[in-house]
């Protein structure tokens, strides 16, 4: 006896087994992501008050991901509209589309992470304490790694306003050298640490979810990529297999646009 | 043979394939029975271990300080210091009662209870070929074993296994100087990835295979029970998933989410950035932890159905209540996890909130075993082995449930929490609770999966002498938690003892301490008690008695009408389901059962 | 829901486009939100996750094909946000009286 209803639905749920295990996948992908977004609710109702870092992430490239996202759910739901109307080669050029805008959120993202994890924040023997770029931007330094490294001194460029002032909202701690570019000795400093996951509680939640996030846009990528790749064989043999395929890779992709709907304001802008 | 067309669902013949070979066969199996096997003895292997663990805990509780037998010389040899003379030391006690509580739990019990029993048995019993993801099934089994794999290697690395309890507490355990936290933390997510896989699974294959006629009201509850503990499985898990993944980035990344601000380490001030909540981690463990603990008990309560209306021949009372009492514990057990958390500092309001649902969910456990003991009366009882694990769950499961209400109300907790009560409370659900009901079911379908019976002689030995020590074993743990014994004390609380200590507040005395010594010889006595088991296991498998029919136990349910053992495909033609699921003793037949496909 | 015919799709692909103007819309609206700067905080969180939830059901209602779809799966998924929203809401309410947690001082 084979198994039955993998390309016919059910009758009374109406649904083949794919959906009905994507669909149940997704709930677990819910809670997965529910449970950090409780643990950010948490985290930042408990920190004390005015250390809750605001405007460390750029929002216009935030809102360019959340657009690239949104169209790359549009082509995807398309893709499918598609093959439902019988057009192959519109499939692939929307797929198509869907892949290339995945790539490009994963791309932003990392100029993203890569400007986090060049930014640093450094404190002088002398107690006082400065957040900004490193020439050259060296990613992950520390005061061990320069001590390893026989580093004496490197040039700091100082953001033009110090993150960790609770009044900047929207322009802390990213605009690059508005103010001198300094010479730090190694030998003044207590702390240097970059913006890594490790430096607040709200750069760990934040690299978490969104690095969570960025892994489902990959593998999904791959995915839909895959299908894609083999689509020319599999609408030969079996075209509603191929469309189930399509369907189910899809709705996996219009979840993780829905995390980042929400990832976006609440890491971004609130 | 035939050639396989391209349209399968004309031709309900057997699929045909080249014969396959060892690997495709055993190894890289995608047919559920052959997973539900592996899934079986793996688990069983891990039993095993965890036992072992325990037993050689059990030695350093009895006597303190005295080296271990037999084994004591092979674990200096192997874990070295940490075994120096034979004696167990404190950190490597603490090493085995965290994994022998990760191993009983996430390693044993649910692998044999949700996915070996649930793979082999609820496809054949809801008329299906196999379960809806048969490749997905093979891959859940593979994380299982390379999960359970990682977890063994953290014996022998240098620091030794995870020391923090299954619980795995933080800060305490991103604190501790070994390696074996991290391996614990990773060989869970292989573990959790394992079981969301099989969850999905479960639940496609309910939600879409079941046969024709088999609507949901006459579906066998052991089929209702794993449809309930795979939705806790799948909507419970990820929380810890996304806790141990944070643990993990605290443990290598040097992230903050747990450690609070100014925690010192040794000393000194943990270099942190701090910001953190210990809480966050018992919130999100728990949140697993407690739907966790369903899923360890509502499999075996399926099994013992499934027993008790075959072996009283006459059909459950009270289906109805035990399929909304079912689903009322799966909902419930999402909110009462916080009674694990009464002494964390809560506020009366929401300890409250949680004792109120913690009450509320002993109704629907009560209804099941109520409606258990009713099905006895006016039954003709066969006692066979099966049987026998069966009746003795049922007082078992009671006691253990019972004593979770004194931990349930916040106010008695305080004495109680963090006690041998506790211990005691989940054991008794547990092992003559959950592990009574799972050999039942061992002796009960393996007729099926092999075609011989089990010695019944043999199966009464075991259950005997299994039953007295358990009792004999977890039984004193409620006087010494009444007494204030806390848990995990490495020397069996020598330091507490008015003996030792006379002053010191809180002394256990000697009878309580001395429990130490009863409940230990009990406790290997279980073990050598499982001997008959074992050799009874393997020996039947060739050598048991035949059975005459594919039918052995006179059962209703559909996996009973399949060849034996059932063949890829299980069914020979597309079965359909005409009745429900309990038909015994109806009058007007001739036998006292009509199977499910009966017209 | 698999029967769709060609023509019946084609109305879907008029609605999936109207459901991305209006998740391009609430994109905008979100962030321009944002820099009116809203004095108060529940205002803020209110809005931000009002638009988020609207953007998120036609994500879900419309391009997930939910609203087309048999108690099942509705079921399920509605299952899931109650026990999510369960997690949340009775994790943050147990740390409430906990000195560390004070609830009017949203930073």
């Amino acid at each position: 006896m084979e198994i039955p209803y993998i390309v016919q639905p059910r009758e009374d749920t109406g649904l083949y087994n794919a959906k009905v295990g994507i669909w149940l996948f997704l709930a677990s992908e819910v809670m997965l992501f529910g449970a950090l977004f409780s643990s950010y609710i948490l985290l930042r109702v408990g920190a004390e008050v005015g250390t809750w870092p605001h405007g460390l992430l750029n929002i216009p490239i935030g809102t360019l991901n959340t657009i690239v996202l949104i169209t790359s759910s549009v082509t995807v739901v398309l893709a499918w509209a598609s093959l439902k109307m019988n057009r192959l080669g519109r499939f692939r050029l929307f797929q198509t589309g869907t892949v290339l805008l995945a790539m490009t959120f994963v791309v932003i993202k990392s100029f993203e992470y890569h400007d986090k994890f060049t930014h640093y924040e450094v404190v002088l023997k002398n107690s006082t304490s400065m957040t900004g770029h490193i020439e050259g931007s060296p990613m992950f330094w520390n005061l061990q790694k320069l001590n390893a490294g026989k580093i004496e001194s490197f040039t700091f460029h100082p953001d033009a306003h110090q993150a960790g002032h609770p009044d900047n909202r929207a322009e802390a701690g990213e605009t690059k050298g508005a103010h001198e570019a300094i010479k730090i000795a190694t030998a003044d400093i207590t702390k240097l640490e970059s913006y890594g996951p490790w430096h607040n509680t709200y750069l760990a939640i934040y690299f978490t979810l969104t690095g969570l996030h960025a892994l489902h846009v990959i593998a999904g990528a791959l995915v839909i990529g895959c299908i894609l790749a083999t689509s020319g064989a599999w609408w030969k043999r079996d075209p509603e297999r191929l469309t189930n395929r399509v369907e189910v890779s899809g709705l996996f992709w219009h979840f993780v646009d829905l995390v980042w709907i929400f990832l976006f304001p609440v890491l971004y802008l609130l | 043979m035939q050639p396989t067309s391209k349209t399968h669902a004309v031709h309900p013949e057997v699929h045909h394939h080249e014969e396959p070979g060892f690997l495709q066969k055993y190894v890289f199996s995608t047919d559920h029975k052959i997973i539900g096997i592996q899934y079986g003895v793996t688990a069983l292997m891990f039993l095993f271990i965890g036992y072992s663990l325990m037993a050689m805990m059990r030695w350093q509780m009895a006597y303190p300080g005295k080296p271990l037998p037999i084994v004591g010389g092979l674990l200096e040899r192997i874990l070295g210091d940490e075994a120096a003379g034979g004696v167990m030391s404190g950190n490597l006690y603490n090493a085995f009662g965290a994994m022998h509580g990760t191993i009983m739990v996430f390693l044993a019990i649910v692998p044999l209870a949700f996915a070996a029993f649930g793979n082999f048995v609820v496809p054949l019993q809801i008329g299906a070929p196999d379960m809806a993801y048969p490749r997905i099934n093979m891959v859940s089994y593979q994380c299982y074993v390379v999960g359970g794999i990682i977890m063994l290697v953290s014996f022998f690395i240098p620091g030794g296994a995870a020391q923090a309890g299954w619980t795995s507490y933080v800060p305490l355990a991103t604190v501790i100087a070994t390696t074996g936290q991290t391996f614990w933390i990773v060989g869970m997510i292989f573990l959790i990835t394992s079981s969301l896989l099989g969850a999905v699974n479960f639940l496609g294959t309910i939600i879409q295979l079941r046969a024709p006629g088999m609507t949901w009201m006459r579906l066998p509850f052991f089929v209702w029970a794993q449809f309930v503990t795979a939705f806790l499985l799948l909507l419970a898990f990820p929380p810890l998933e996304a806790a141990a993944v944070m643990q993990l980035m605290d443990k290598v990344a040097g992230t903050s989410f747990f450690y609070p601000t100014g925690l010192v380490v040794t000393g000194k001030l943990a270099a942190v950035s701090g910001g953190g909540s210990p809480l966050l981690w018992q919130h999100l463990f728990w949140f697993l932890g407690h739907p966790e603990v369903y899923v360890l008990i509502l499999p075996a309560m399926g099994i013992v159905c499934e027993v008790l209306c075959n072996n009283t021949r006459k059909p459950i009372w009270g289906y109805r209540s035990l399929v909304y009492s079912v689903l009322a514990i799966g909902f419930l057990s999402m909110i009462v996890w916080a009674h694990h958390m009464y002494l964390t500092g809560m506020g009366t309001a929401i300890s409250t909130f949680f004792q109120t649902t913690t009450m509320i969910i002993s109704i629907p456990s009560v209804i099941i075993l109520s409606v258990f003991f009713i099905s006895l009366w006016g039954g003709s009882i066969r006692f066979n082995t099966p049987m026998l694990f069966a009746l003795a769950f049922l007082p078992m499961f009671g006691i253990g449930g019972l004593t979770g209400l004194p931990l349930g109300f916040n106010f008695s907790d305080i004495a109680l929490h963090d006690t041998y009560y506790v211990i005691a409370h989940f054991h008794y659900v547990v092992a003559p609770g959950t592990i009574f009901g799972l050999f039942a079911g061992i002796y009960y379908w393996f007729p099926k999966a092999t075609g011989r019976m089990m010695n019944e002689f043999w199966g009464r030995v075991h259950f005997w002498l299994s039953l007295i020590f358990m009792n004999l074993v977890f039984q004193p743990m409620f006087a010494q938690g009444m007494a204030g014994m806390l848990r995990r004390m490495s020397d069996g609380g020598a330091y507490y003892s008015v003996r030792t200590n006379p002053g010191i507040p809180g002394a256990l005395s000697d009878s309580i301490i001395y429990s130490n010594v009863t409940i230990s010889h009990a406790a290997w006595a279980l073990g050598l008690a499982q001997i008959p088991f074992i050799i009874n296991f393997f020996w039947s498998m060739k050598n048991g008695q035949k059975i005459a029919s594919d039918n052995p136990w006179e059962a209703t349910t559909l996996e009973w009408q399949t060849p034996t053992p059932p063949p890829h495909g299980n069914f020979a033609k597309p079965i359909a389901v005409h009745r429900g699921p309990y038909e015994y003793s109806v009058p007007g037949h001739a036998l006292d059962f009509v199977p499910q496909s009966e017209a | 829901m698999s029967d769709n015919h060609a023509h019946d799709v084609k109305k879907d692909v008029k609605k999936y486009l109207a459901v991305f103007g209006a998740l391009l819309l609430g994109t905008v609206l979100t962030v321009g939100a944002y820099y009116l700067h809203f004095t108060s905080v529940t205002v803020t969180i209110t809005i931000a996750l009002f638009i988020a939830s609207v953007k998120g059901f036609l994500v879900a209602g419309y391009f997930m094909h939910l609203m087309s779809e048999r108690k099942m799966i509705y079921g399920i998924m509605v299952a899931t946000v109650f026990f999510f929203a369960g997690l949340m809401y009775l994790t943050v309410w147990s740390m409430e009286p906990t000195s560390l947690i004070h609830f009017k001082h949203v930073p």
